[in-house]
């Protein structure tokens, strides 16, 4: 186009090129009023989960402790027992160590690696102490006459497998296994594989109550969106009322209900179900977590059908029926299908949610209803060990996100509804 | 929903049976509520029903458990109380303040990457609480935070934002901004124009999203339980203490003046809710 065609604003400005800027100065005001909640939940959110990750695989602490060492490592074949350098650089490192009063760390962490390393440092840690190693000699021969273990190339193979400054070891061991020796990566023995159970529970956990709650959900939310005005209006307050109703206020109402003395079993006794001297337990297992879940979360599986049913048309049905279908096929043809995007908000909304539940297990589910969440906060308050909660953190985010990332494709972040 | 009188009775068996369903599930959700408020009203120690209750024996009645919780000597609940307010009310205006200003900038049409965008907003609510608790205590650690209410507080602004941008974001999805644009042509500036015609337009979602974050802040454990030191311990976190070691009525009544204080908000929520209808227009 010449530049005689262009339409000039009053200014003289070629119209394309002022409406350009235009438009970025609304871009940029957009963005300036998006900016302070975005720069806020990156700094104190998201950047704080990045960190999680390099904590999961961190594994500096030997790589700083012994940097001599591994720097003369990195020419040993690791097949034979290493060279007179690598052992003097183990014996500078170490004593430098022992200056600190960090050796005992080494030595712990050493031993994780590999059984007998307490001890065989220690040995050494008490010859430096006495002074008894001569530097001008070679310190391989002093070393392994200090300890056995020092002959061996077991051990020196164990240490080189810490050089690495990180690690998947945690990852592993969220899924019970582990680096062998030969560096392959090990199964756990079977009896002793705590963390899968817990994933396939707390899978298994949260697909059931999304069944339930869906199953639960679907009836009522078609109620709701079928009956006149009035009555739905007061129908609705028993769905949103538990909704906006504290969780810790409802666990304790099923700890009430579920308790052995409760009314549940009173209930049972009364009718005859069972006996008196018989009660069974209800809380404290899967029983318990499945019935508080299940009635904690129905909301939000009732509220996205609610909102889904509310816009189909009555005379659809009506269509179908007039045209031949009994009741039961106009449902399933065209009431059915046409409630899918509300099935699809609802269950991949319950199952986000129940998977990564916490409060209620950890107070009705004993030790068989628990879920991967009680395991992260285990390791957080009481085994300290804040690497291998945020790897099992991060596995468990990964999942959320799988499926946040789906909800989002098929429904869209911006058309969740609330209340 | 009556039945047309040519219904087989099959169907007329089957809609029944349906009903019963419905009604069911109506009472499963809503009776567990009902079970906390007579019990909060023994007058035993014990979380059951007693002989004397069941027969409506007036001396099984007793509003001990409530002077517990007002007057008792080692009761926290005064304490909790105080810091649950104040947390969720820094917390609820802290969102309200972020997550409008962020909807706003999202409803414009000119925003870039506004799906990513809106799913990073968005997270907090979707992420588990597990993890955002882990996530923030290494934050409010190192920046040294933790066991601070202003710690909580902020904890409490990133759970309570994504409700907010929900909220106003389908407020202002029909928003007719030729309004703003009358406003800006007849001489006003857009602080101006903000505060006089969108704000009073929107303020029903406003108010809705801030309700949703001061019940976030109001009821969550989670994260208080990474964050807090025994100076911060709010509501929940009693709770959930009492909850786990012994079971005392008080916290019932404690949980029936939490069950008034969410049927107030449900009320004016529910009142909020058909107003914003009302004003954008959408009749049912």
């Amino acid at each position: 186009m010449s530049s005689e065609n262009k339409i000039l604003t009053t200014d003289g400005i070629p119209l394309e090129v002022s409406l350009k800027k235009a438009e970025r100065k609304n871009k940029i005001k957009a963005f300036v009023l998006v900016a302070p909640l975005l720069l806020f939940l990156v700094i104190t959110y998201i950047f704080p989960i990045g960190e999680m990750f390099t904590r999961s695989i961190d594994d500096k602490m030997i790589t700083n402790m012994l940097p001599k060492t591994f720097k003369e490592m990195e020419k040993w074949d690791g097949k034979e027992l290493p060279s007179e350098e690598v052992f003097a650089g183990f014996y500078y490192d170490y004593k430098a160590l022992v200056e600190k009063q960090e050796h005992g760390k080494l030595g712990q962490r050493l031993n994780k690696e590999k059984n007998g390393f307490n001890s065989t440092t220690k040995r050494l840690f008490r010859n430096i102490k006495r002074k008894k190693i001569d530097e001008s000699a070679s310190i391989k021969e002093q070393m392994m006459k200090v300890h056995k273990n020092w002959g061996k190339v077991e051990y020196w193979q164990a240490i080189k497998r810490t050089a690495p400054p990180y690690t998947l070891a945690k990852y592993l061991k969220g899924m019970d296994m582990y680096y062998a020796p030969d560096g392959s990566i090990a199964q756990v023995d079977e009896d002793r594989r705590i963390h899968r159970i817990l994933w396939l529970r707390t899978l298994e956990i949260a697909f059931f109550v999304t069944l339930f709650c869906f199953l639960m959900g679907y009836p009522i939310a078609h109620l709701l969106a079928t009956l006149p005005m009035k009555y739905s209006n007061l129908l609705m307050i028993c769905v949103l009322l538990p909704f906006w109703t504290s969780l810790l206020v409802r666990t304790a109402s099923w700890m009430i209900l579920l308790q052995q003395q409760g009314v549940v079993n009173d209930f049972f006794v009364m009718i005859g179900l069972v006996a008196d001297d018989n009660r069974p337990e209800m809380m404290y297992n899967k029983v318990g977590t499945y019935v508080a879940m299940t009635q904690i979360l129905l909301p939000f599986m009732v509220l996205p059908l609610y909102s889904v049913m509310k816009t189909i048309s009555p005379s659809l049905m009506r269509a179908g029926k007039s045209l031949g279908g009994t009741p039961f096929v106009a449902f399933w043809k065209v009431y059915f299908p046409l409630t899918i995007p509300g099935i699809g908000a609802g269950c991949l909304l319950v199952f986000i949610l129940a998977i990564g539940y916490y409060i209620t297990p950890a107070l009705v589910g004993g030790a068989s209803g628990t879920l991967i969440s009680n395991q992260i906060a285990f390791h957080m308050k009481q085994t300290l060990d804040w690497s291998f909660a945020s790897a099992m953190g991060l596995m468990l985010l990964t999942g959320v996100l799988v499926i946040y990332w789906i909800y989002n494709k098929l429904v869209g972040v911006d058309n969740i509804k609330l209340g | 929903m009556a039945l047309p009188s040519y219904t087989e009775t099959r169907y007329r068996i089957w809609h029944y049976f349906y009903l019963a369903i419905c009604a069911f599930v109506f009472f499963f959700l809503i009776a567990p509520l009902f079970v906390i408020f007579p019990l909060s009203f023994n007058a035993e120690e014990f979380l059951v029903f007693s002989e004397g209750m069941k027969n409506l024996d007036p001396d099984a009645f007793s509003l001990r458990w409530y002077k517990d919780m007002i007057y008792g000597t080692k009761n926290p609940w005064g304490l909790a109380a105080k810091n649950s307010f104040i947390i969720a009310i820094f917390a609820t205006i802290g969102s309200i303040i972020l997550g409008t200003l962020a909807a706003l900038g999202l409803s414009s049409r000119h925003m870039p990457y506004k799906g990513i965008i809106m799913a990073t907003l968005i997270s907090p609510m979707i992420v588990p609480l597990i993890i955002s608790g882990v996530a923030i205590f290494f934050f409010m650690a190192k920046v040294g935070l933790a066991a601070t209410h202003t710690g909580i507080v902020f904890a409490h602004i990133i759970l309570g934002t994504p409700f907010v941008v929900i909220t106003v974001t389908a407020t202002l999805s029909g928003f007719d901004h030729s309004v703003t644009r009358a406003a800006a042509s007849l001489g006003s500036n857009p602080v101006n124009t903000f505060m006089k015609i969108t704000l009073p337009l929107i303020l029903p979602g406003v108010i809705s999203g801030g309700l949703f974050a001061f019940v976030t802040s109001f009821d969550e454990v989670v994260v208080v339980l990474f964050l807090a030191g025994l100076e911060n311990t709010t509501i929940p976190v009693q709770m959930w203490t009492g909850l786990r070691e012994q079971l005392s009525p008080t916290i019932l009544a404690v949980a029936t003046c939490l069950i008034i204080l969410s049927t107030l908000i449900l009320i004016s929520a529910e009142l909020l809710r058909r107003r914003s209808e009302r004003l954008r227009g959408i009749n049912r």
